[in-house]
């Protein structure tokens, strides 16, 4: 079927998962021993709308993040081990520590970037598909971001630009049925968001969130529409979030039994079960072991690393010296 | 050298740019068809097409937001906001986007767009059409902001402004639009950003003014001749990043120095200057730096009114005489 992930494909996205799940794991057991740095957002559970929705991508398409955004970051082809570092403030970061865990960017890869103003992600990706448009590539600009986004005006704002300019740009709506502890149901009049891209003339799709395989058909279908110079496209990916909003939150709002129905629909296990009969467990065993190790390794390395040298930023200076 | 108003000298310049750089595109309400509502984009579109120079739907928080990644990702958008009261709406995209990323990113991304808008009072635009936000621009780290008083500076500036790598505000002002002056017509013609001008030689007392308040500085500077004395105007020109060497020469010549800016007294662009030469030029001075704003209060309509709460050549020279007393 045309624009569904080839078994190599698949099996990377099941890796690039277990990086990410592991990723989160250690950055929560770290925060319980007091070793991480201001507020922590965990996707733990939504790995498949991140991994998937991006899988199909070349490095020069260009992706907007968000403040959850580590699965958006593999997703893309970042690696995980300077990923980690600049979570924990050092040197060998993306960013050298300037960046922290919500705003990592890595231009190289088209990761530019995580975004911690809730519904900027959504302009930024317009205005880089606004740039591809112009210079007349075919790369496609992509925009996760979350129901709490969708609420915003700047969302409405970007979204009609879009659809009126028809730029390549896939909006992919991470719906983990809360924004910080306030549920959907709460913020919005409607449960599915994507019914708005129509106002905005552009096709959208509603999918299970959990099953990479569906993520990746379903937001395929959207990029190669935006890449042919077809317009922009929404992708609802629904899924939920199992861990609280960040490593600050005291939690309470969340049902246990909610969480277990949606442990059992785990995006891994999901990715496991789709793979198993085609390459066989224990190969899928095998990666599920070598990525953990890998994100183990890159802990150790990322922890024992030097932090940076501060260093004044001079093009920001107010002062210019002349005469 | 051709005589042009302040408004056809930022048309040249923008045609020249985009004759030069095809990744230069502009956008923003009515700048399209109608040429823009004071007419600097005026023959644009027909000239390079409805996709480099695009009339957009209003929406200054989005269209702001994206000129800041346009920016990032090859192109050099430059965005028109009609009027800096709407900057308002703006300042995400500048406070918390554009200013960010050179440093958190280090350097992985050039930002190379001008966002030009227009400010001031004196055309009975009322209290939501005629405000000078210079010192909320320039608050804020990381962007440049410029502010031509001349047409020769309108066009070499912006040239300077479209090639910059950095982002840049670009504030003109509606009375000055129709200002005419002789305007160089090299295509390579840029005023450097960051660089003051001392429009005026003097020798009693440094008059620092900014946009159109260097013309009524320049006036309040004639009159003062009567009286006496004889005032050094320097026309700021770049807000931020702002100019300190000439600052200091012409205070250390002078003794004496008035800041004069359009925008509200309190936490005004016109008391960073007071702080700023009260630092650098304590010993050099004979008095404290004198301010010359608008009070602290909004904008009225009457013309009475209005012209009683604007700047002018007045109240600079009153200024000035208290100074140097
Ligand atoms: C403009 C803005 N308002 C509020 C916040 C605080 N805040 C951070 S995340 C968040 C909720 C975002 O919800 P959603 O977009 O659904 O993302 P999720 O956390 O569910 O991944 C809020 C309110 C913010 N960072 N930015």
């Amino acid at each position: 079927m045309k624009n569904s992930p080839s078994i190599d494909e698949q099996i990377e996205m099941y890796r690039r998962m277990i990086v990410v799940r592991r990723l989160e794991e250690g950055l929560g057991a770290l925060h319980k021993e007091g070793k991480t740095r201001g507020p922590i957002h965990r996707c733990d559970g939504q790995e498949a709308v991140g991994v998937a929705a991006t899988a199909m991508l070349r490095e020069t398409d260009l992706v907007t993040s968000t403040h959850r955004g580590h699965a958006h970051y593999i997703g893309k082809g970042l690696d995980v081990y300077p990923v980690i570092a600049e979570i924990f403030g050092r040197d060998t970061g993306y960013c050298g520590g300037r960046a922290g865990h919500m705003l990592i960017a890595d231009a190289s890869k088209g990761m530019i970037g995580g975004n911690a103003i809730v519904g900027a992600g959504i302009p930024a990706a317009t205005g880089m598909a606004l740039s591809n448009q112009i210079l007349g590539n075919d790369n496609v600009a992509m925009c996760i971001f979350g129901d709490g986004a969708s609420q915003t005006g700047i969302c409405h704002e970007a979204m009609n630009m879009a659809g009126l300019w028809k730029l390549p740009v896939v909006f992919v709506l991470e719906h983990n049925k809360f924004g910080l502890t306030v549920p959907t149901a709460v913020q919005s009049p409607v449960d599915d968001i994507s019914i708005r891209a129509a106002g905005y003339g552009m096709p959208s799709v509603i999918v299970d969130g959990n099953d990479p395989v569906a993520v990746y058909r379903a937001v395929a279908g959207m990029v190669e529409r935006a890449r042919r110079g077809e317009g922009p496209g929404m992708v609802e990916a629904k899924t939920y979030r199992w861990e609280g909003f960040s490593t600050s939150d005291m939690g309470g709002y969340q049902t246990p039994e909610e969480i277990a129905a949606w442990k059992e629909r785990d995006p891994i296990r999901i990715a496991f079960a789709a793979l198993k009969g085609e390459v066989g467990e224990a190969r899928l065993t095998r990666i599920d072991e070598e990525a953990s190790e890998e994100v183990r390794a890159a802990f150790e390395r990322a922890l024992s690393d030097p932090f940076p040298a501060y260093d004044y930023h001079s093009a920001s200076a107010a002062y210019s010296e002349v005469n | 050298m051709s005589l042009m108003r302040y408004a056809e000298a930022l048309n040249a310049a923008l045609r020249e740019e985009m004759q030069r750089d095809p990744s230069v595109f502009i956008f923003g309400e009515d700048i399209g068809r109608y040429g823009g509502v004071f007419k600097v984009t005026r023959g644009l579109m027909e000239e390079f097409g409805e996709s480099r120079v695009r009339d957009t739907p209003i929406s200054e928080q989005a269209l702001t937001a994206m000129a800041v990644t346009a920016a990032m990702s090859g192109t050099r958008p430059i965005l028109e906001i009609m009027y800096a009261d709407f900057i308002p709406l703006t300042l995400d995209a500048l406070v918390n986007q554009a200013s960010i990323y050179d440093y958190i990113w280090k350097g992985q991304v050039a930002m190379p767009f001008v966002l030009r808008t227009q400010g001031g009072g004196g055309a009975g635009a009322g209290a939501q059409h005629s405000k000078a936000l210079d010192a909320m621009l320039a608050h804020i780290p990381g962007i440049k902001v410029v502010a031509p008083a001349t047409p020769a500076d309108a066009k070499g500036m912006l040239k300077s402004a479209i090639r910059d790598q950095q982002p840049v505000v670009f504030l003109e002002h509606k009375l000055l639009y129709n200002m005419r002056a002789e305007v160089p017509d090299d295509a390579d013609f840029l005023v450097p950003l960051g660089k003051a001008a001392t429009v005026r030689e003097g020798e009693h007392v440094s008059i620092f003014a900014t946009s159109r308040m260097v013309h009524e500085s320049l006036k309040a500077a004639e009159a003062l001749e009567k009286d006496g004395i004889s005032a050094e105007v320097v026309d700021l020109r770049s807000l931020r990043p702002l100019d300190v060497g000439t600052i200091r020469a012409s205070v250390a010549k002078t003794n004496h120095a008035v800041a004069v800016n359009e925008g509200w007294r309190f936490c005004g662009y016109a008391s960073e200057l007071s702080a700023t030469i009260m630092e650098l030029c304590f010993d050099d001075l004979d008095a404290p730096v004198a301010r010359v704003t608008l009070p602290d209060m909004a904008i009225p309509y009457s013309e009475p009114l209005e012209m009683a709460v604007l700047p002018n050549a007045d109240k600079i020279r009153d200024a000035v005489l208290k100074t140097v007393a």
